[in-house]
């Protein structure tokens, strides 16, 4: 019961939409656009970079969760927001490790995880 | 042989296409034209570890399947002419390098079916062979790891795209028989309009379509209405109606007897492949499958089959070029 209780249902709520209107803004640039995936995908990195340099994108993140870190933006903001912190105890240098360091585990689990399962997945046709 | 206008070449003692086969994967399986393949795949892979490997074998498989169904012994054919998607062409060649026969690669894109067998009626028609085997063949999966991306990354495919055909399509051409005929050959010009969406092919290719379809009606003084059925290889819904009204501008009515093997192949609403089918084995296996059965029983007596291929490769488009589309037609009649 004490889990259940403890759970911020209102968030999961702002997390879903926030999430999901991200989303679905990707679909529209697929659909309507002639934008490849990749190039959307570099896209909404360096949207997340530019909403998390400005400091926008905190407050994002503040009212929706994982909705707002999860996606490719998040990724970018805090690729932005490392480098910021790491400039400003090591300097210059630090605007180039920074980034690469605040998103260290999320890089390193993607290519572990990404190796797990290639040694015991086989890729397949699509459905559509 | 004659030449007629500026294009087309007419065959004075046309070849036949003696025998046709056709294999096709799993999804071709599920489409409206299941009943007329000669065999159905029930997985992607064959039994094979890759993808390249499994189109190898199809083709292969057919081309053995072709030979063995016409019953004319090996050592009496001439020549076999094959290409298909893949870098170099190594479907064909990896898939019939133990087949023994003198072999020309062919690459046309997507209308390397309807190329082969245009060379391979002008060398019978020559008196340079007697028996001709022309096949090609095409694996969504191989295809999306050449032309767009591997399918590991799972991207979503974009609602102009076409679901290229997973199988192969072959035919035997010999110099005396009792028909179907290959009449006439109208080899078609590469056209390029600009178009650069590589997940756009039927509108890159239609402008190819309609200048070959135009020339082979001037060249011969035929209307439209001369054909049973005026068929395409792979613009799919929307190549299709480009050119309807492309011929429509130019005065020819082609609603009421023209068709598209990718419009055909899938169902557009049990199987969701966006734009319709694509890919060299689309028309072959079309052909080799369905309207070869339909000329044999004469339920069609004259057809144009005018094969459709988009020029490109993942480095063009890689690299903002746009994509030169061309289109092969040949009359065949009983």
């Amino acid at each position: 019961m004490g889990f259940f209780q403890s759970i911020d249902w209102m968030l999961l709520l702002r997390c879903f939409i926030v999430g999901g209107i991200i989303c679905i803004i990707g679909q529209l640039l697929i659909d309507k656009t002639k934008l490849s995936p990749a190039r959307i995908l570099v896209l909404f990195v360096t949207l997340g970079v530019i909403l998390g340099g400005i400091g926008v994108y905190k407050y994002l993140i503040d009212f929706a969760g994982a909705g707002a870190t999860v996606p490719l933006l998040g990724f970018g903001a805090n690729l932005a927001k490392g480098a910021i912190q790491e400039a400003q105890t090591s300097g210059l240098l630090g605007a180039f490790i920074g980034g690469v360091k605040a998103s260290a585990g999320g890089i390193a689990a993607a290519i572990f995880f990404g190796y797990i399962a290639s040694l015991v997945a086989k890729s397949k046709i699509k459905k559509q | 042989m004659e030449r007629l206008g500026k294009q087309t070449i007419k065959f004075n003692t046309p070849p036949t296409i003696t025998e046709a086969s056709s294999i096709v994967g799993p999804k071709e399986a599920q489409g409206p034209l299941a009943k007329y393949f000669d065999q159905c795949l029930e997985d992607e892979f064959w039994g094979e570890k890759t993808w390249e490997k499994a189109e190898s074998k199809i083709i292969k498989e057919n081309v053995n399947t072709l030979i063995f169904k016409s019953g004319i012994p090996i050592d009496q054919i001439d020549y076999c002419f094959a290409g298909d998607l893949l870098n170099q062409c190594i479907s064909s060649s990896f898939g019939l390098r133990d087949i023994n026969l003198p072999f020309f690669g062919v690459f046309g894109a997507c209308s390397t079916f309807v190329e082969s067998m245009c060379l391979g009626s002008v060398f019978i028609e020559g008196g340079g062979a007697k028996n001709v085997v022309c096949a090609t063949s095409s694996h969504f999966c191989s295809a999306e790891k050449q032309f767009r991306f591997p399918l590991e990354l799972g991207n979503q495919r974009t609602p102009t795209a076409q679901w290229t055909v997973t199988g192969s399509g072959a035919s035997l051409l010999s110099s005396s028989g009792s028909g179907p005929y290959i009449t006439n050959i109208t080899p078609g010009k590469i056209i390029d309009m600009g178009i650069k969406d590589a997940n756009n092919m039927g509108a890159a290719m239609a402008p190819a379509a309609f200048d070959t379809l135009i020339t082979h009606l001037q060249d011969t003084c035929r209307k439209p209405s001369y054909y049973d059925l005026i068929i395409t290889g792979d613009l799919g819904y929307i190549g299709k109606d480009i050119l309807t009204e492309l011929a429509e501008t130019k005065g020819y009515n082609i609603k009421n007897n023209y068709n598209d093997c990718g419009v055909l192949i899938f169902d557009k609403n049990e199987q969701d492949t966006h734009s319709g089918g694509s890919g060299c084995a689309c028309v072959a296996t079309t052909f080799s499958g369905y309207l070869y059965k339909q000329l044999k029983s004469r339920k069609i007596n004259k057809i144009l089959l005018i094969a459709t291929g988009a020029l490109m490769n993942a480095t063009s488009s890689q690299q903002g070029e746009s994509i030169p589309g061309i289109a092969h037609a040949i009359s065949i009649e009983n």
